[in-house]
């Protein structure tokens, strides 16, 4: 099974397993549903900003185990962030699963997992649904200033 | 275990026909498993497309030279054979379209949005693709008809007495879908028309995955109206056919206008072409209809009932296999099933299994099949399909088998 490895690594399916900051957020600050209609896929997003820091996520939703791993692995790293970080972040994410990986420069670690998923022009969007909500909630928290 | 050369048809012999089967994807020999989505192409099609286009090929009945008679006596055999193959009364009922979708919606506006009015009834069945389902709600729309729906029990059964309850006076179109593509569901829709009939409703079979796998014959089963597309019958892609009783499409409006779909033409009025040109508006799909035309002699050569017995045999085959992996859940087990299994893994996500399989070489469908309201009858969003056709062998599904394994495997 080597040639799954690139999609399917120990972490995603560890993170589809057991995926972090599952559950509701009571009266969040903001909220977004994400829906992927071609596979069905479905994400709830709960976010808590405090000013321009986002202090608290979670996610509940339907989903592959890409889409799934990717919203997990996405609440881990944005937490505690600014809005410019989770920004930096998102372009990062963007650029990693439509142009793939260049180890020339620095990439996240835990966003190294996803390399794999240009090789997948089906699964792109899977893995970009988490990211594009949370897209769409930065974009009203930025108007409301 | 069953030997391929046991059965009625040479599975070896009709692979040659198909290039594309000897082909690798990811490395590895393709295992394909999706026809119920669309066939492979016989090498006799594509040549039959190739002798048009570098043979004889012009425009159809307009030229006034041998080049453009041969061409569109090619494009009206295609017509008789189609004729035959479902056995029309006459040549004049055969419409070409773009596939089953147009045809669908061409009977939606032109005979319903010409015929219906408030409060009359179409009737079509809770497990119809999205194809068989829109054009009747944007038609109800605007004629203000009311659109129900026969609903299915959890082996993908339709529920017949509920139907029964349903038909009335009001109920003027029933339209129901042979084969379900997501269930495999072989429908009784001789049954569904003669009970129509009683109310004097207009009766539309939708069969799009029973045209390629069944004995169709529009007159036995008491259609008025009947669409399929040719990808799915080994034919190209962007032809379709719409079979319609003479009587009914002569009082129908047309479709679309223009070209070749009339008479006579002024600035103050236009008289149209009758059955079929009526509803043949512009330059048809000259090479599509000749390649659907061979792609039904190329079924008729191999004989819809060896067809049927080879494919149910591999159905039988893959029903026994995979029942043996207990986290396998089957999602529609009709009694009378076409030749396909949709089925669950468990908690694994169809997407996850069809990318893993897609690496194997396995080509199989997964995702709600555009019949969203069928899976929502179930609770689930999607599932892994895959289809068989009398191309596949007994070690296309010993492949599957064991990928299945390897999917289980991998989510561990």
């Amino acid at each position: 099974m080597n040639e799954l490895n690139d999609l399917y690594q120990e972490i995603i399916l560890d993170h589809n397993k057991n995926p972090r900051n599952w559950g509701k957020i009571d009266n969040a600050s903001n909220f977004a549903e994400g829906f992927n209609p071609l596979c069905g896929d479905k994400i709830d997003l709960y976010v808590n900003f405090s000013g321009d820091k986002l202090e608290d996520i979670k996610f509940v939703g339907n989903g592959c185990a890409i889409s799934k791993a990717s919203a997990s692995v996405m609440t881990t790293l944005v937490k505690g962030k600014t809005k410019d970080d989770i920004q930096k972040l998102y372009n990062e994410f963007h650029k990693i699963i439509t142009e793939g990986c260049d180890h020339n420069h620095y990439i996240d670690e835990n966003l190294e997992v996803f390399c794999g998923v240009k090789e997948y022009p089906g699964r792109v969007k899977c893995a970009a649904l988490a990211w594009h909500t949370l897209n769409d909630i930065l974009k009203r928290v930025g108007n409301n200033e | 275990m069953k030997n391929d050369s046991n059965c009625q048809i040479d599975v070896k012999k009709i692979r040659e026909d198909f290039p594309i089967l000897s082909q690798k994807m990811n490395g590895k020999p393709l295992v394909y498993l999706d026809s119920a989505a669309t066939t492979m192409k016989p090498r006799q099609v594509v040549e039959s497309i190739a002798d048009l286009y570098f043979g004889y090929y012009s425009n159809i009945h307009r030229g006034v030279y041998l080049f453009s008679y041969f061409t569109t006596d090619r494009y009206e055999n295609a017509r008789t054979i189609i004729k035959n193959y479902i056995n029309a009364k006459y040549e004049e009922e055969i419409i070409f379209t773009r596939g089953a979708t147009e045809s669908i919606n061409l009977i939606a506006h032109s005979y319903a949005g010409y015929n219906l009015k408030e409060n009359d009834e179409i009737i079509v069945t809770e497990m119809e693709h999205h194809a068989n389902i829109v054009p009747w709600q944007e038609i109800c729309k605007k004629t203000g008809a009311k659109l129900r729906y026969i609903p299915f029990d959890d082996n993908g059964e339709l529920i017949l007495e509920e139907y029964e309850k349903m038909l009335s006076p009001r109920t003027k179109i029933v339209s129901a879908v042979h084969i379900s593509n997501s269930l495999g569901t072989i429908n009784p829709v001789k049954y569904i028309f003669d009970k129509a009939k009683e109310y004097g409703a207009v009766t539309v079979l939708d069969a799009s995955q029973s045209i390629q796998h069944t004995k169709v014959d529009v007159q036995e089963l008491n259609c008025d109206f009947l669409a399929f597309s040719g990808h799915k019958i080994y034919g190209p892609t962007g032809i379709g056919v719409l079979y319609g009783k003479l009587h009914l499409l002569e009082d129908m409006p047309p479709y679309q206008t223009g070209g070749d779909m009339i008479k006579s033409v002024t600035f103050e009025r236009t008289l149209f072409a009758d059955v079929p040109a009526k509803f043949e508006a512009g330059t048809q799909n000259i090479e599509g209809a000749i390649g659907l035309g061979t792609a039904i002699e190329y079924v008729n050569s191999i004989g819809l009932e060896n067809i049927a017995n080879y494919e149910h045999s591999l159905l039988e085959y893959a029903n026994q296999k995979i029942k043996e992996i207990p986290q396998v859940k089957i999602i529609g087990n009709a009694r009378q099933k076409a030749s396909l299994i949709s089925f669950l893994l468990e908690d694994i996500h169809p997407h996850d299994v069809g990318s893993i399989l897609d690496k194997l070489g396995i080509a199989v469908r997964t995702g709600q099949h555009c019949t969203e309201p069928t899976m929502r009858h179930f609770g689930i969003t999607a599932t892994t399909r895959a289809s068989f056709a009398f191309y596949n062998t007994i070690d296309d599904i010993n492949v599957f088998i064991d990928g299945i394994k390897q999917v289980i495997e991998t989510f561990e």
